[in-house]
């Protein structure tokens, strides 16, 4: 059984009404007992859960405490490459966006991944666009072989894999993988994707699957808040983690509630989120999975994500840059800029290449950061909270 | 005084051993072991710098004086035999003791321990010349076998890592005790200083506490609440507890002008 089967036939009609319209007295006893089934967990996105946020959050707090202790696990992304040849309406990658694309080389690959560990990071989520021709699984398993010897934690956010793909990346020694369903409400999804492999909802879904069949020991799954009702999202997100811990029950499951961003095509969120709805989901996530990791990224704020971390976070990223090469400048000569995924221009000295100020390279980002602080300036204020910022919390020999 | 506690030959005073994951800060964990008084201190090799090059963020180690104290590191994270074996030798070259804390519990969610996987890694650690302190579930058949083939302790769970649930596992905790030929450490699931007393009342020869103290609101305090009642819970147990009656029986018995 896969979760495609469980996820068509979860009751989600039944779901978004006790999510919309919870009453008081079950949602005081569903704070007092904890949540104990995925109709509690609707009922601790209701409005009525809503005007208990304080207690929800009290409770996050002390069952992220005893479950993680006072600890933050720190983690930056590193952009392999932002060539893509799907059109998502959302992404500042899509193909037909006309933006300066650039695939590291693995040397540039290894030069990037220095200059994060030189800022503490001892476990970096290697992150692509997709495009089979140039981020192949030999392309990522030789990343991550060279990364392996100085970074003891590899995970991947990259075009989902068939197992036997992912097979010698988990043997090269990347363990975890993260693949966002973006949105879990289908007639949306066939709407923001409109082309390329990733058209395939259902393939798409059962990604991390077969990313367990490989040997991933972490996996990541989210929706990205701004497309779909966020009830719906947080729903269905909550069924997947189930569903995963029950099937795939070796894996550290990691949930994250990533919001749109500003990017390249000047997409405008369709559904609204606002901070206290994404306060009340933390919580709600946390409560019904308390031993789910919750990352936060750089899409929020500094002072936002300040609040946020001592609600139920224990995975943060810091100093990020959703742009290849964003770290050094590595490959800024091999950028070039393409259109419907045609090259139009790379002749050497167009002003277009010229990374603006304040960046390394001319490279576009995904999306715009929120929080520019540097690791260091996020760490010391993850200790001034009363926190430690974990770096290294995995071993590189555990895998062999 | 209490009787010493005894593991492989090596005498310890202290019957609390302390675990390092939690704590607020590397300050606050070398704060809490001062103050309990423990000796053995378990730390997740996970975390710490295996490499020799002193990373200063993995450096949990050097807030532990490996003179004042027995670092006992643990394969928490192994998911079977052959990777908490890898880890064991690495820690070994790493310059760390020949102690090991064999952690091997593939489930993340309530990190029980996998029987068969630990079996087989005890078994081969113990060959290659390691003390090892196997983490089980309250099994007795299971803490006998292991007892056979060398292990220095079994380390068996009152409930869950992290659950601070006490001694769920009491009747099988009891049943271990009663047959072991080695010390029986209850090395999770700890939550109360009352829970500690009980096992070693019980007469457990020793108990692991981390959760409870480092998430404390002031763990140097917990941490010495603690080791008062490891102390109390032991000393009472070396004393003999009184019978329990289902009757009242007076203190000032009514026939005492008989004798």
């Amino acid at each position: 059984m896969s979760f495609a089967e469980a996820f068509n036939a979860l009751p989600f009609s039944n779901l978004i009404e006790r999510a919309r319209g919870a009453e008081s007295a079950s949602v005081e006893r569903i704070i007092a007992n904890g949540p104990s089934s995925l109709a509690d967990f609707a009922a601790l996105l209701s409005p009525e859960a809503g005007q208990s946020l304080e207690m929800l959050c009290q409770r996050s707090q002390a069952v992220t405490r005893q479950r993680f202790g006072r600890t933050i696990r720190m983690f930056a992304p590193l952009y392999l490459s932002n060539e893509c040849i799907n059109n998502c309406a959302y992404c500042g990658f899509s193909r037909d966006n006309p933006i300066l694309r650039v695939t590291l080389s693995v040397d540039e690959v290894v030069r990037e991944a220095r200059a994060l560990a030189e800022q503490g990071f001892r476990s970096i989520l290697l992150v692509a666009g997709e495009h089979p021709k140039f981020v192949s699984s030999g392309y990522m398993t030789e990343c991550v072989r060279a990364l392996r010897k100085f970074v003891p934690s590899l995970s991947l956010e990259v075009g989902p894999m068939e197992t036997a793909e992912y097979l010698p990346l988990v043997e090269a020694g990347a363990e975890g993988l993260v693949v966002y369903q973006e949105t879990y409400d289908r007639a949306v999804y066939s709407r923001m994707h409109t082309l390329g492999p990733k058209r395939d909802f259902d393939w798409r879904l059962v990604t991390p699957e077969r990313a367990y069949a490989a040997g991933f020991r972490r996996l990541g799954i989210a929706a990205l808040f701004g497309l779909a009702d966020w009830r719906l999202e947080a729903i269905a997100v909550a069924a997947h983690a189930v569903w995963l811990l029950k099937y795939c029950w070796k894996a550290q499951l990691t949930l994250a509630l990533p919001r749109l961003r500003p990017c390249a095509g000047e997409f405008q969120p369709l559904t609204s989120f606002g901070d206290r709805e994404l306060v009340q989901v933390i919580a709600a996530f946390r409560l019904f999975l308390p031993d789910a990791g919750i990352v936060l990224s750089t899409r929020e704020p500094a002072t936002f994500r300040d609040h946020l971390l001592p609600l139920g976070i224990t995975h943060a990223s810091a100093g990020s840059h959703t742009e290849p090469g964003g770290y050094t400048g590595a490959g800024k000569d091999a950028v070039h800029k393409t259109v419907r995924g045609r090259i139009i221009e790379q002749e050497l000295g167009s002003l277009d290449r010229i990374a603006p100020v304040g960046r390394a390279t001319g490279a576009t980002g995904q999306f715009e950061i929120a929080d520019d602080r540097t690791p260091a300036e996020v760490a010391l204020r993850i200790r001034q909270l009363g926190y430690e910022p974990v770096w290294k919390d995995w071993d590189a020999a555990l895998m062999a | 005084m209490s009787k010493p506690l005894i593991i492989a030959g090596r005498q310890f005073s202290s019957r609390l051993f302390l675990g390092t994951g939690k704590f607020p800060s590397p300050e606050s964990m070398r704060g809490a072991l001062a103050a309990s008084g423990t000796e053995i201190v378990t730390v997740a090799l996970r975390r710490a710098d295996l490499s020799g090059r002193r990373d200063p963020f993995a450096n949990i180690l050097e807030f532990i004086d490996p003179a004042r104290f027995l670092i006992l590191p643990n394969t928490s994270g192994a998911m079977n035999a052959e990777e908490a074996v890898r880890l064991a030798r690495l820690a070994v070259a790493a310059g760390l003791p020949k102690w090991i804390k064999l952690e091997i519990h593939p489930d993340p969610r309530y990190l029980l321990p996998d029987p068969i996987e630990t079996f087989k890694a005890a078994e081969q650690l113990v060959r290659e010349g390691f003390i090892v302190l196997p983490y089980i579930n309250a099994d007795p058949v299971l803490a006998k076998r292991l007892q056979e083939i060398g292990t220095a302790t079994v380390m068996p769970l009152g409930a869950p890592i992290g659950s601070n649930r006490g001694l769920q596992t009491r009747e099988q905790i009891r049943i271990i005790i009663e047959q072991a030929i080695v010390p029986v450490v209850i090395d999770a699931g700890i939550g109360a200083p009352s829970h500690a007393a009980e096992a070693m009342e019980l007469g457990a020869d020793a108990v692991l506490v981390n959760t409870a103290i480092a998430v404390a609101s002031d763990p140097n305090r917990m941490a010495t609440a603690f080791r008062n009642a490891v102390e109390a819970g032991r000393t009472a147990f070396e004393l003999g507890l009184a019978d329990r009656l289902e009757t009242a029986s007076s203190t000032s018995p009514l026939t005492g002008f008989l004798k």
